[in-house]
């Protein structure tokens, strides 16, 4: 994999708080990659490092080939960021705003014009282009800072939360937008967000943060073999039944509720011993659903797993303590 | 270092400090107070109401004439009584006051682009962009400093044409500026300038709001305040040579400000002071 950011070991830490802790990953050309983490889990803080904004701690990266803690500049003329806020100058227009930062990113006059021009349409802002950025709703300005993190048309794009506080119709747009800068632009692109539908439908790979931490990292099929591995059948009877299936080869987890069966099993080849045992033992079979375990099961089952460790790292050090 | 990176900068604070009325509106007000108001009202109404004769013989402002020295109270020895009123009050007394006029303008304007940007949370998508923590902090000082220079001074052509021309059918010549006002108007005014904007850059790591940073770095208009009572309780004339002197030894002072600002104005600093 042709690797446009690298990460080993990283860590940060903002006095006592490590915000960052030990995070090895690396994110390939033309991919699209997804940090998933809830609120405080260090993915702004990642991506800060990854632009020379912090220094770590600890640990190295490099983005697009270059070191962001001596070749931040660097780093940041080849990168788009669109931040958690749009922190675009409202007191300006939308077209002071692009230009002021084609300016800073040294693009010819005339290829600013005009890619300006071409993203204002683009993101059909072109009959506002004068108007002050206070008077726009709060879908146009994303589209705006969209418009701005695009600009150089840059290798690398950092999208931090894109559709945070958008409406369903500007949030679809901005997810379809992404995902034709992979389709048509091949742009790697870094997504942080903790909208887990908007990660799994947009990305090719994915990290889980928790408290600093990267807890797991891989495709998604990669991640659901990692905490449930074969895949979940969801069955209806049409009464309530106690099957007993505990020898059932292939069979790995059962949960019953009423005349709801969940069973996790290894493959799709157990489905049909699952119904011909379930009949065999009298339970009237309606319907037999295989499923793929979810992005959000995956996400909460890590993000548990997590705070178990946590938990009992925490309760090993005090019972040390108290010795 | 890249230039168009800072003028880039510098341009885009002005243009948003030109839209934003509660910072420009206090910095037309007060040179219109202090160039045309109080200039006039000084010439014009004991003229006008035959104040100027009673003044001429107050005796504070004869004792703050001794005060001056010797070289002052000679060289005033040269003008009539109504025109010595009008040079020591607006030539002599009032001109520390002028020196408020840098220090305020440029304190409105880096507050408004140090603090004022934190405030709006803009400042993040500027620190993403190319340019170095030193083109930042080199485009935020100009956008400060240039324009409170170039107001200052056109104030002070202002101020000029006001005393000379109201001043007129008691001189019946230009008599301003008087000698004392050159090293003043082009040595103090950018130190001021400079002081304004070195204040600024330490204080707004730690502030967060435009106002708070405004009402903490204008504190340093007790600096001029001093001045004003330091001439006149005599403890000091500003005179050609003190107005030299004053003016390198603020230069040294936002040299070494600066220097301070500087070395903690970066980019982790300024995140960690906005969030």
């Amino acid at each position: 994999m042709d690797a446009v950011i690298t990460m080993e070991n990283l860590r940060h830490q903002f006095g006592e708080h490590v915000a960052v802790d030990d995070i090895s990953v690396n994110v390939g050309r033309g991919e699209v990659f997804g940090l998933l983490g809830p609120n405080g889990a260090g993915k702004t803080t990642t991506v800060r490092l990854l632009n020379g904004l912090y220094q770590p701690a600890a640990g190295q990266m490099r983005v697009l080939g270059f070191d962001p803690v001596t070749q931040g500049h660097e780093v940041r003329r080849r990168c788009g960021v669109l931040t958690e806020t749009p922190a675009l100058y409202e007191r300006l227009t939308a077209l002071q705003n692009l230009r002021f930062f084609a300016d800073l990113s040294d693009m010819p006059a005339l290829e600013a014009r005009e890619r300006i021009a071409e993203l204002l349409a683009f993101f059909e802002l072109d009959g506002r282009a004068n108007d002050r950025v206070s008077t726009f709703s709060k879908g146009m300005k994303q589209r705006l800072a969209l418009a701005r993190a695009l600009l150089t048309q840059p290798e690398l794009i950092f999208l931090d939360e894109p559709t945070a506080g958008l409406d369903p119709e500007a949030s679809l747009q901005v997810n379809e937008l992404i995902a034709g800068m992979r389709e048509r632009s091949h742009h790697t692109v870094f997504l942080c967000t903790h909208n887990l539908y908007e990660a799994g439908r947009l990305c090719d790979r994915l990290g889980v943060m928790n408290a600093g931490r990267l807890v797991a990292a891989g495709t998604l099929s990669e991640l659901r073999a990692l905490v449930a591995p074969g895949l979940w059948v969801d069955a209806r009877l049409l009464r309530p039944f106690s099957p007993v299936l505990d020898g059932l080869p292939g069979l790995l987890r059962l949960e019953m509720n009423d005349n709801q069966l969940h069973a996790q099993v290894t493959g799709e080849d157990v489905i049909p011993l699952l119904n011909a045992e379930l009949v065999r033992q009298g339970a009237q079979v309606v319907s037999l659903t295989p499923r793929q375990v979810s992005l959000e099961e995956i996400y909460f089952a890590l993000q548990g797993e997590t705070r178990e460790k946590d938990e009992n790292s925490a309760t090993s050090r005090g019972a040390g303590a108290a010795q | 270092m890249n230039w168009k990176h800072i003028l880039t900068i510098a341009r885009k604070d002005l243009r948003e400090t030109t839209t934003n009325s509660a910072v420009w509106i206090p910095m037309l007000i007060v040179p219109l107070i202090f160039v045309v108001a109080m200039p006039l009202a000084m010439i014009l109404i004991p003229r006008q109401f035959g104040g100027m004769e009673s003044l001429t013989n107050d005796p504070d402002l004869q004792t703050m004439t001794a005060m001056l020295g010797p070289e002052i109270e000679r060289f005033m020895g040269s003008y009539t009584s109504e025109q010595f009123v009008i040079v020591m009050m607006l030539g002599y007394l009032f001109a520390p006051m002028f020196l408020i006029l840098p220090l305020m303008f440029s304190t409105t304007i880096a507050c408004e682009s140090f603090a004022g940007e934190k405030e709006r949370k803009t400042l993040e998508a500027l620190l993403y962009s190319p340019a170095t923590d030193a083109e930042l902090l080199l485009g935020k000082i100009m956008a400060g400093l240039v324009p409170a220079i170039v107001i200052s001074w056109l104030s002070f052509a202002g101020y000029a044409l006001v005393l000379n021309i109201a001043a007129w059918p008691v001189f019946g010549r230009v008599w301003f500026p008087l000698p004392h006002w050159w090293p003043m108007i082009f040595w103090l005014t950018p130190a001021l300038a400079l002081l304004g904007v070195a204040i600024t850059v330490l204080i707004s790591k730690k502030v967060k709001t435009f106002m708070g940073a405004y009402q903490t770095s204008t504190s340093s208009v007790l600096l001029v305040l001093a001045l004003l009572a330091g001439q006149a309780f005599g403890v000091f004339t500003l005179n050609v040579w003190v107005g030299m002197l004053l003016g390198l030894l603020i230069f040294i002072a936002d040299a070494i400000l600066l220097w301070f600002g500087a070395r903690t104005f970066n980019r982790k600093a300024i995140l960690a002071a906005g969030d």
